[in-house]
């Protein structure tokens, strides 16, 4: 039954889709019902089933899915010609993200309500978007994440070029041109793959039980990593961000910061350093190298920008940067506070996007430097973009917090030189982080209120219930940190294994 | 059945409660369900910390530790970071001053806030302020510490710029939060490298540690590779930065004197109880570790003496009442710095500055307390801080007049009000570590201390009225603000009495492995030095601002004083200078740099591939440009080419 109701995750945004394809699109709220009605259905099943997986772990694992312990596990062979099979399964790090996903896609449906442009279309690619990152968390089988994983870049490519502001078609080009030349990257190491594990089979599970060629990995590993970093926007293939979030319509811009960067984040640790596990104990404490870039320079960036997307965009740049330090530390702590930061980082970009998104149709500017005071005539939206930076700036209470302390403490045990020096800079800049935070939410929010804004409106209950949703999540990880931290050892266990396995 | 465990959890939840339903429900309704609300919850926990604290000096558990509750918090691999309460005589008296502070303070705000848009906010963040502050106190270990320090510094942030509409409220918030930030980063780190070599977040294993046993072992720091004992003392140093900026030690001090912009009781919560004194109570709380790090204790004492000194002069220029009242903050806080500083002689440890220091925490919080609640009742009555339009309060204000007069005399150390019986153990402490500088400026400090305050209580309540409103007699003393003055005008003139044989029997920093000095200087004329000192600079204060010659509009004139003076008067241009370096250095600087390198050299190199492969492609584009001739003549030439000069297969 669990396993029935896990697969029809992504089966419903598609059907959902299908259902809205007769309806004209001038029955515009009818179609945005069913979209909202189809996006809270999933966002309480997935719940649910965070709570199954949740209720079953330390119980037996399906003898196929192990050494992950993965729940709810199908495998069905999909194209014979050559041998990819149906394969997905929930572990406690998919199914939190499933769960994030969920969360972030229900808050896009809701805040594009009075989206410009032909709604039903809109909805349409929301719901196929979801479709295909749901994808990419589900499926344990290389060919279907692939096909997942590139499904999702088509989709932002149409959001962005047809819905977005300002540079949307250069924003958009910009993003899925890059995404496409990381996924070649991935492609490529995929055939690779295939070919040099001698075991003809895509299955995640299967091949990480094969110890690859030493020669082997240490090529295909930098290529896959490197490909999957593009979308996690890892230093120097970061450019594709601020360009393509300033374009992006409020509800794109929160699924690509929210959980599309976390898909390439996802599949560094789940297939690259899952699968290659002896070249990234070689290759990582090098890589870290980038986050130089990434954690120290980009809130600097940020510093310097006074367009709103800009600077969140930067700030997600080095949130993301902090991801990587995680997994660069290749100890469970920091492994564990790197899938912590995923989830982390995405219910707060996500409330970011969704305040600046409310605020900007309000006010019709992006710039901080032309606004002020608002917090007096919005509060509400005030408050929502203030806790968020207060997650942002890694405030204890809020998830932020919980997610780099670990990064830092797993961090530290990394005992390379550059790891060191890079965690060092790192715990060093979060005064930086700070700094931006605050600058921007004081210039935007307090001082004086100008003329023009007086007749500005709080929320309405639509946006207060995603402002209040949002921040719960960020809170609830923040407060109660224990049982989600020992939930995700359970599927940070095996990767480690992996990782600490004696190789060749 | 009311045990300390249930005590311990009032102290927190219902300050925590307060918040959350003043903050979610509350806020919006009504101002006086809120303020009902902040004051009978922090009440209660004050009445609930006095009730365990008598209980714990009383049932013969004192001096010892206990934890009375720990929940697992996060596990990080083999050690944890639990949130807990930790009882000693330390915490039971921070928490009953934080509790007793918080409680008089939201008393107090119900008149000082009367007429507030956001009154119901107000009591939602002070008392989240006081959770904070308990929590940190009650802290079992260094990660729950930094948790309750950082949601310190934001309540904070949230309260000095509660005016937010005030430019000058919003910019003195962002410096204090992004000041303590600052230091708190160093922190951080030091807790990151300190639980690494130690493999413990715990107070009792890092109280409980030899440096000996991790000197065989080496620690790669990135840019030099040091010995773990090394690590430790450097940890240590790292540790102290984060009490270095949030007791706002030289150089670090602006931000306090600035948030003076907020509301007047967030300045007398945050001088007393919460904020400051969290650094003094950090090293305190971590001696034994610190003294095992002798150098650390020894750049303690400087930083502590320097800021005593330096604030102090600076306070004697001041003409805001606030201003007068956050320096003499900074230089009580060096004090309390440096006492625990002055614990280090030579290679040996002497515990009598930990007591003194601790004993200054305890009746500094009150008198200090009173007096910024004294500052802010004057400032309501005649509407500005400024000491130039004050002057002639005394019959108007009579309460208050003599609260002050019994807060001031306990802050200048004259017997036998309370602040002569810590500050003297804290004068006593340097001589007899032998620590004669220190010792010197102390004395010094004590008479610049006395000259300020009685300046302050002589332009303030003496002479004649200087403003229009007091003349005229719109002046009047409001009961919700005076009544907490009055009821903290007893512990400034008692608790050091009552405290001093409390304190000597109970307050030690525990075992210390490091050797302990044996014999002590005796000095029986300290106390006599000090109060001759205090009446001199009284006497000085008199004749300066409230004797019958004193020309009080001169003195109050700064503009055709010497260099020297100006230049104190502007605070030796710390504020200008930090303003420079963040200007020019950090965000003309680095940033400008770092935002240099993504726009033009990465965007370049970006564009610059994009332009590549359009010309690759421009390249091929030709030989699909459909044009017929073109083909048919590439066909004839490759024909001809592969004839002539190739024998391929085909």
């Amino acid at each position: 039954m669990d396993t029935i109701l896990f697969n029809l995750i992504w089966i419903i945004p598609l059907l959902t889709v299908l259902v809205c394809v007769p309806i004209s699109a001038n029955h515009g709220k009818l179609l945005k019902t069913i979209h909202a009605t189809s996006a809270t259905f999933v966002l309480f099943l997935v719940c649910f089933l965070v709570y199954r997986v949740y209720a079953l772990s330390g119980a037996p694992v399906d003898e196929n899915a192990a050494p992950l312990f993965l729940r709810f596990f199908t495998n069905i062979p999909w194209i014979s010609l050559f041998n990819a099979h149906y394969i997905v399964g929930a572990d406690a790090l998919n199914i939190l993200l499933l769960a994030l996903t969920s969360f972030i896609v229900w808050a896009g449906v809701l805040v594009s309500w009075n989206i410009k442009g032909n709604q039903k279309v809109f909805f349409a690619l929301i719901q196929l978007l979801a479709t295909s990152v749901y994808g990419v968390y589900m499926s344990m089988d290389l060919v279907l994440f692939f096909v997942f994983y590139e499904m999702e870049a088509l989709c932002m490519y149409l959001m962005i070029a047809c819905y977005g502001s300002g540079r949307r078609d250069y924003g958009g080009k910009k993003l899925t041109l890059t995404l496409a030349f990381g996924s070649s990257m991935i492609l490529a190491t995929l055939f690779g793959l295939y070919f040099e594990s001698g075991i003809n089979s895509w299955s995640i599970v299967e091949l990480s039980k094969v110890v690859l060629p030493m020669d082997f990995q240490m090529w295909a590993f930098p290529l896959m990593f490197m490909g999957f970093a593009v979308s996690s926007s890892l230093f120097p293939f970061h450019f594709w961000s601020p360009d393509g979030h300033s374009a992006a319509p409020t509800a794109v811009s929160m699924l690509a910061a929210g959980v599309m960067m976390k898909m390439g984040a996802y599949g560094c640790l789940r297939v690259a350093m899952f699968l290659m596990p002896e070249a990234a104990k070689i290759w990582l404490p090098y890589v870290v190298a980038l986050l130089i870039f990434n954690v120290v320079l980009g809130p600097f960036i940020a510093l310097r920008h006074k367009d709103l997307k800009y600077i969140t965009a930067y700030s997600s740049i080095s949130h993301l940067g902090l991801i990587f330090l995680g997994l660069a530390a290749l100890t469970p702590v920091g492994l564990r506070g790197a899938s912590l930061q995923m989830i982390s980082h995405g219910f707060l970009t996500g409330l970011f996007f969704a305040t600046i998104g409310m605020i900007y149709e309000r006010t019709h500017t992006r710039d901080i430097t032309e606004m002020g005071g608002i917090m007096r005539k919005m509060p509400f939206l005030g408050v929502g973009f203030v806790l968020a930076g207060f997650a942002g700036l890694g405030l204890p209470g809020f998830s932020g917090f919980i997610a780099e302390s670990n990064i830092f403490i797993g961090a530290f045990q990394q005992e390379s030189t550059l790891t060191r020096i890079v965690t060092i800079l790192a715990i060093l800049s979060v005064t930086t982080t700070a700094v931006y935070i605050l600058q921007t939410a004081n210039r935007m929010l307090h001082g004086p209120l100008p003329q023009k804004y007086e007749s500005l409106t709080d929320g309405c209950f639509r946006e207060k219930l995603v402002i209040v949703v949002l921040a719960a999540c960020l809170l609830f990880i923040g407060l109660c940190p224990t049982w989600i931290s020992e939930f995700l050892d359970q599927s940070i266990a095996p990767i480690f294994d992996n990782i600490s396995r004696v190789g060749r | 059945m009311i045990n300390d465990v249930t005590l311990s959890y009032l102290i927190f939840i219902l300050p925590l409660l307060s918040f959350v339903v003043n903050g979610l429900f509350l806020c919006r309704k009504s101002d006086k369900a809120a303020a009902a609300m902040g004051i009978s919850a922090n009440g209660i926990a004050a009445i609930s910390a006095i009730i365990l604290a008598v209980h714990y000096f009383t049932s013969g558990l004192a001096p010892q530790k206990a934890i009375l509750f720990e929940h697992e918090f996060i596990p990080f691999g083999n050690f944890l970071a639990n949130i807990g309460c930790l009882i000693d005589p330390l915490s039971i008296m921070m928490l009953v001053v934080v509790t007793f502070i918080s409680f008089m303070v939201n008393i107090y705000s119900v008149g000082y806030m009367r007429g507030d848009r956001a009154t119901g906010r107000f009591f939602a963040l002070l008392s989240l302020f006081s959770f904070s502050m308990l929590g940190l106190v009650a802290a079992t270990n260094l990660f729950q510490m930094f948790i309750f320090w950082e949601l310190v510094g934001v309540s904070s942030y949230l309260l000095i710029g509660f005016w937010y509409h005030k430019p000058s409220a919003v910019s003195a918030s962002k410096q204090a939060f992004i000041l303590t930030r600052f230091a708190d980063s160093f922190f951080l780190l030091g807790i990151v490298l300190v639980s690494y070599v130690v493999q413990s977040f715990d107070f009792a294993t890092l109280n409980d540690l030899t440096l000996s046993s991790f000197k065989a072992e080496t620690i790669d720091l990135g840019l030099l590779v040091v010995s773990k004992a090394d690590a430790l003392i450097l940890g240590s140093v790292l540790i102290f930065t984060g009490g270095w900026g949030k007791s706002a030690m030289f150089p670090m001090h602006i931000w306090l004197p600035n948030a003076m912009e907020g509301p007047t009781p967030v300045s007398s919560i945050i001088h007393s109880a919460t904020m400051v004194v969290a650094g003094v109570y950090l090293v305190a709380r971590l001696f034994p570790f610190f003294a095992i790090c002798g150098s650390t204790l020894t750049l303690i004492m400087i930083v502590g003496a320097f800021t005593m000194v330096f604030a102090a002069v600076i306070a004697c220029t001041q003409k805001d009442i606030k201003r007068i009242l956050a320096y003499s903050t900074l230089s009580q806080l060096g004090y309390m710095m440096f006492a625990l500083g002055v614990c280090q002689v030579g290679q040996t440890i002497v515990t009598t500055g930990w007591t003194a220091s601790t004993f200054h925490i305890f009746t500094h919080a009150f008198f200090k307390c009173s007096l910024f609640l004294i500052a802010g009742s004057l400032i309501h009555q005649v509407h500005t801080n400024d000491l130039d339009a004050m002057g002639g309060l005394r019959k108007k204000m009579p309460w208050t007049y003599w609260c002050t007069l019994i807060s001031i005399l306990a802050i200048s150390g004259i017997p036998p009000f309370s602040g002569f019986f810590s500050k003297d153990e804290i004068i006593l402490a340097a001589f007899q570590g032998h620590h004669y500088v220190v010792f010197g400026l102390a004395l010094l400090t004590s008479g610049l201390t006395t000259f300020y305050m009685f300046r302050l209580f002589f332009l303030a309540f003496h002479g004649e009225p200087r403003h229009e409103g007091v003349k005229a007699g719109h002046v009047h003393e409001d009961f919700a603000m005076t009544l907490p003055i009055v009821i903290l005008a007893i512990p400034a003139l008692l608790s050091g009495i009552a405290g001093k044989s409390l304190f000597a029997a109970f307050f030690v920093p525990g075992k210390i492995h490091a050797p302990q000095l044996v014999k002590l200087a005796e000095a029986s004329w300290i106390p006599f030095a000090a109060v001759a000192i205090a009446i001199i600079a009284l006497a000085l204060a008199w004749f300066f601002y409230a004797s019958p010659k004193a020309r009080i509009a001169k003195a109050l004139d700064e503009s055709n004083r010497s260099g020297i003076y100006k230049t104190v008067y502007h605070k030796f241009y710390f504020d200008e200078m930090y303003y420079a370096v963040v200007r020019q250095f950090v965000i003309g600087g680095v940033a400008r740099v770092a935002r240099f390198i993504e726009d033009y050299i990465v965007g370049t190199l970006v564009n610059f591939s994009v332009w590549f492969i359009h010309k690759l492609g421009d390249l091929v584009r030709v030989a699909q440009g459909g044009y017929l001739p073109f083909y048919l003549g590439t066909l004839i030439v490759g024909v001809l080419l592969w004839r002539f000069l190739g024998n391929l297969p085909l």
